[in-house]
């Protein structure tokens, strides 16, 4: 029983380093380490920069252009990619999407979505809540109704992420109510947003900014062949993509680059204060966070070993999301704590490129922290929320 | 033993409860704190004409002579509220000073406009390098003949910005953290070399970055006795971090009613979501917290107005409380009103919002806590 990286692995990791040094925009870089928002346009360009090293895709089959890396390989680029501070691609295609179509779509279908994804020309989003389906997503009520070669699409969508910078989004929609369990009536479609009868309507969240929409759908006409796999089958493959969402969201590489980049904060004097770290009740309560995110990368790897041994990623993914969430959110207070009274001040308009940076309210990104904090109280909602991973947890794995 | 409140303690809290019901909704308070000023003036002196100005102040001072019960009862409503109007800046900060030590000649010309709410003010508590510690002041007050010339950074001022009157705690005498050696001086908020950077703050509040370069005062300026400043200074902080923590209780309970109600009425797998014992418990728990807040609260104002030997203790008790147990029930809250808890559309989301300023505001629990502990 070892953690050591083999020579090769190793090498992997100088590689991976290297290309993150050399090829990530020095002016992207400049945004995420300085808390001011991407646009869609940066992730695009970042996105078409992995492309052409051929790192877009790093979970998909060789054969669509994925890496066929191993498990150890994907922690290794897990690390580097949250070391560089550079973005993870954008999921809702390359991560949500495209395993279900590589998996349950025809080879019509395969060849007409999956290389736009791998090289960033189209942007996705996911359509699966409604404003009365949120943890009980089977009862959702978006109705596609077949005419002729046609769906026509009614209903609402909403919490949509990104729906903005969307061109495509892929929905559960109801095809039949005359069935006997109401998951046997939900199909999974793909939808053109620039379809007449689509309509996008911003929802602003707790920390101000435009990150989720409602979007509507009235009378959309939708080719059939946009349906993948059979009619009815939709929630089956759902699930799965589910699944796909629960093991990207333990998070730990990016919550030990934050750790690390608030140790190295707090360990110097700020506006000519004491080092917080001087401070035992907040040098505890860091090394008690450090604790438990150590456990969970622990518990992260031991899951990725029984992947590479070829284990599917089962219900204990939801131990992950859960703990991946409950941590991150930890080191969000912890930030918040740290900025002290600097994250009290609201300026979102210093966050702009051409602000200067010693002209900011707060050191560094100070300010920014409680929005992150109030933000990122989402993620132990979405992505099936913690109590509905406890559910999952406590009848699949205890059979309670 | 007696909890319950005089009649015209109850006319206090029928008055501002009658004002947030009925004037003062939701979508009110959300555009007020969204207009250039943050605050409305007109409600403002409407405060002062209800006499909720007035409420601390002696009745000589053209006062009605509340202390921390009333404090604390009107507090409360403004959190239900989410009130954004200066209460804390003009009058329990700036007027807290005021009232200890102003000369008759200082109350006439600040204390009453002030009361009136005629006048704006605000008390500069923190500096950059002070975290919570009110003593760490490094702002300097140097004799030039018989003035001073003040020189120094104030951070988060609330309602800095709009404040006519400025105090500020300098430094006369002392090392940066020494008790002795500070002395509070007012000034016009607009007096050369006083350079003001307001922002609105996280929870509709205002606040305001405030530097200080050789702004000349002179001797009439001063509060109180050179270098003897700090023990005002305390006492103020210690009413404010009474009066926050009632406004959090406030809050909480609002909280605690509205996930309650939300619960009974949002049904996913067709029932309502708080027919789950999985929430049933955590509403209990949070119903918990909120009951064993106020508690600690009455402990703390009773123990104020009564000017009793534990009343130090008991405020570090209530922030402690407030920074751990009103945390825990504004963040139970958002979840169990899931992806609705974190719009800007719904109250909760700003709820959150005030209880985290008030979290940080005058000490956070690590720092109370070790507070209590010192004095026990
Ligand atoms: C910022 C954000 C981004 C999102 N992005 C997307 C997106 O891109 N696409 C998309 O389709 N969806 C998205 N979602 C939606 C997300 O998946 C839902 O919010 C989530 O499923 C919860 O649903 P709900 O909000 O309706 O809450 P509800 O289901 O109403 O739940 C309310 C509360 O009840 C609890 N609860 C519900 N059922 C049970 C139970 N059986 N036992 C115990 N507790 C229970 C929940 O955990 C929660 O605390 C996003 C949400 C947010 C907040």
């Amino acid at each position: 029983m070892n953690v050591n990286l083999s020579a090769e692995e190793l090498a992997f990791r100088d590689e991976v380093r290297k290309f993150f040094a050399e090829k990530y925009p020095a002016d992207i870089r400049y945004k995420t380490d300085n808390g001011i928002e991407l646009e869609r346009d940066d992730y695009i360009r970042w996105q078409k920069i992995l492309y052409q090293q051929g790192w877009a895709a790093i979970n998909w089959p060789v054969e669509y252009g994925g890496t066929g890396w191993t498990a150890v390989q994907k922690y290794i680029f897990a690390n580097e990619i949250a070391e560089a501070n550079a973005p993870d691609m954008v999921a809702f295609g390359v991560k949500m999407v495209a395993p279900i179509i590589y998996t349950f779509g025809d080879d019509e279908q395969k060849k007409r979505f999956l290389p736009d994804i791998l090289q960033s020309n189209v942007w996705w989003c996911q359509g699966y809540s409604e404003p009365g389906s949120g943890s009980d997503l089977a009862s959702l009520k978006m109705r596609a109704d077949r005419d002729g070669d046609h769906y026509i699409v009614n209903g609402t969508k909403t919490w949509t992420t990104l729906g903005h910078m969307a061109d495509w989004i892929f929905c559960l929609v109801r095809t039949s109510s005359d069935v006997a369990r109401r998951q046997e009536g939900i199909s999974f479609l793909l939808i053109d947003m620039s379809t007449p009868g689509v309509s996008v309507k911003p929802i602003i969240t707790i920390e101000g900014d435009r990150e989720v929409n409602e979007v509507h759908f009235e009378n959309v006409s939708v080719p059939v062949e946009n349906l993948i796999g059979e009619e009815g089958k939709g929630w089956t493959y759902g699930k799965v993509l589910l699944q796909h969402e629960r093991t990207n969201l333990a998070g730990t590489a990016r919550s030990k680059f934050r750790m690390r980049r608030l140790k190295a904060k707090t360990t110097q004097s700020v506006h000519g204060a004491e080092p917080l770290m001087k401070d035992r009740n907040f040098a505890r309560k860091f090394a008690a966070t450090e604790i438990e995110l150590k456990a969970l990368e622990y518990t992260d790897l031991r899951t990725l070993a029984a992947v590479a041994t070829g284990k599917a990623p089962g219900p204990e993914s939801s131990i992950l999301k859960i703990r991946g969430t409950e941590v991150a959110q930890a080191i969000d207070a912890l930030y918040v704590e740290a900025a002290g009274y600097y994250s009290l001040p609201f300026v979102p308009s210093q966050y702009a490129v051409d602000f200067p940076l010693q002209d900011r309210i707060g050191a560094g990104s100070e300010s920014r922290s409680s929005l992150r904090y109030f933000n990122n109280r989402k993620a132990s909602i979405y992505g099936g929320s913690n109590e509905i991973q406890r559910n999952i947890v406590s009848k699949h794995v205890l059979g309670l | 033993m007696d909890f319950s409140i005089s009649e015209e303690q109850a006319m206090l809290v029928d008055s501002v409860a009658k004002f947030i019901d009925n004037d003062y909704d939701f979508e009110t308070r959300q555009k007020i704190a969204a207009s250039d000023a943050g605050f409305s003036a007109d409600l403002w002196r409407t405060y002062a004409e209800l006499g909720w100005t007035a409420v601390p102040f002696s009745e000589e001072d053209g006062g009605l002579g509340g202390g921390p019960v009333e404090l604390m009862l009107m507090m409360e409503q403004f959190g239900r509220g989410l009130v954004v109007e200066p209460f804390l800046a003009n009058i329990v900060l700036a007027g807290g000073v005021m009232r200890r030590l102003a000369t008759a000649d200082q109350k006439k010309k600040w204390l009453d406009p002030l009361i009136a709410g005629e006048l704006h003010a605000a008390l500069a508590f923190a500096e950059p390098q002070g975290r919570f510690d009110i003593a760490n002041i490094a702002t300097t007050a140097r004799p030039d003949g018989q003035d001073y010339l003040l020189n120094g950074k104030k951070t988060l001022v609330l309602n800095g910005g709009a404040a006519e009157l400025l105090v500020i705690p300098a430094r006369t005498d002392g090392g940066q953290k020494d008790h002795s050696g500070i002395t509070l001086f007012a000034i016009r908020g607009d007096a050369p070399g006083v350079t003001r950077n307001s922002f609105k703050m996280v929870d509709g509040h205002q606040g305001a970055e405030v530097s200080l370069t050789d702004v000349r005062v002179d001797g009439a300026s001063i509060l109180g006795e050179v270098g003897q400043g700090y023990e005002t200074l305390h006492a103020v902080i210690g009413e404010a971090t009474l009066a926050v923590s009632a406004e959090a209780v406030g809050i909480i309970r609002a909280m605690q009613d509205k996930t309650v109600e939300y619960v009974k009425n949002r049904v996913q797998f067709g029932v309502p979501i708080g027919s789950f014992q999985a929430l049933q418990h955590r509403l209990v728990d949070t119903l918990m917290a909120c009951e064993q807040s106020y508690s600690l609260l009455l402990w703390a104002a009773m123990t104020n107005a009564a000017g009793s030997d534990e009343a130090e203790k008991a405020i570090s008790a209530i922030k402690y409380q407030i920074g751990t147990a009103a945390v825990h029930v504004a963040r139970e809250a958002v979840q169990l009103h899931g992806g609705m808890g974190v719009t800007w559309e719904l109250d909760i989301a700003h709820f959150f919002k005030r209880i985290t300023s008030i979290e940080l505001l005058f000490g956070n629990a690590d720092y109370h806590l070790d507070r209590y502990a010192g004095l026990s």
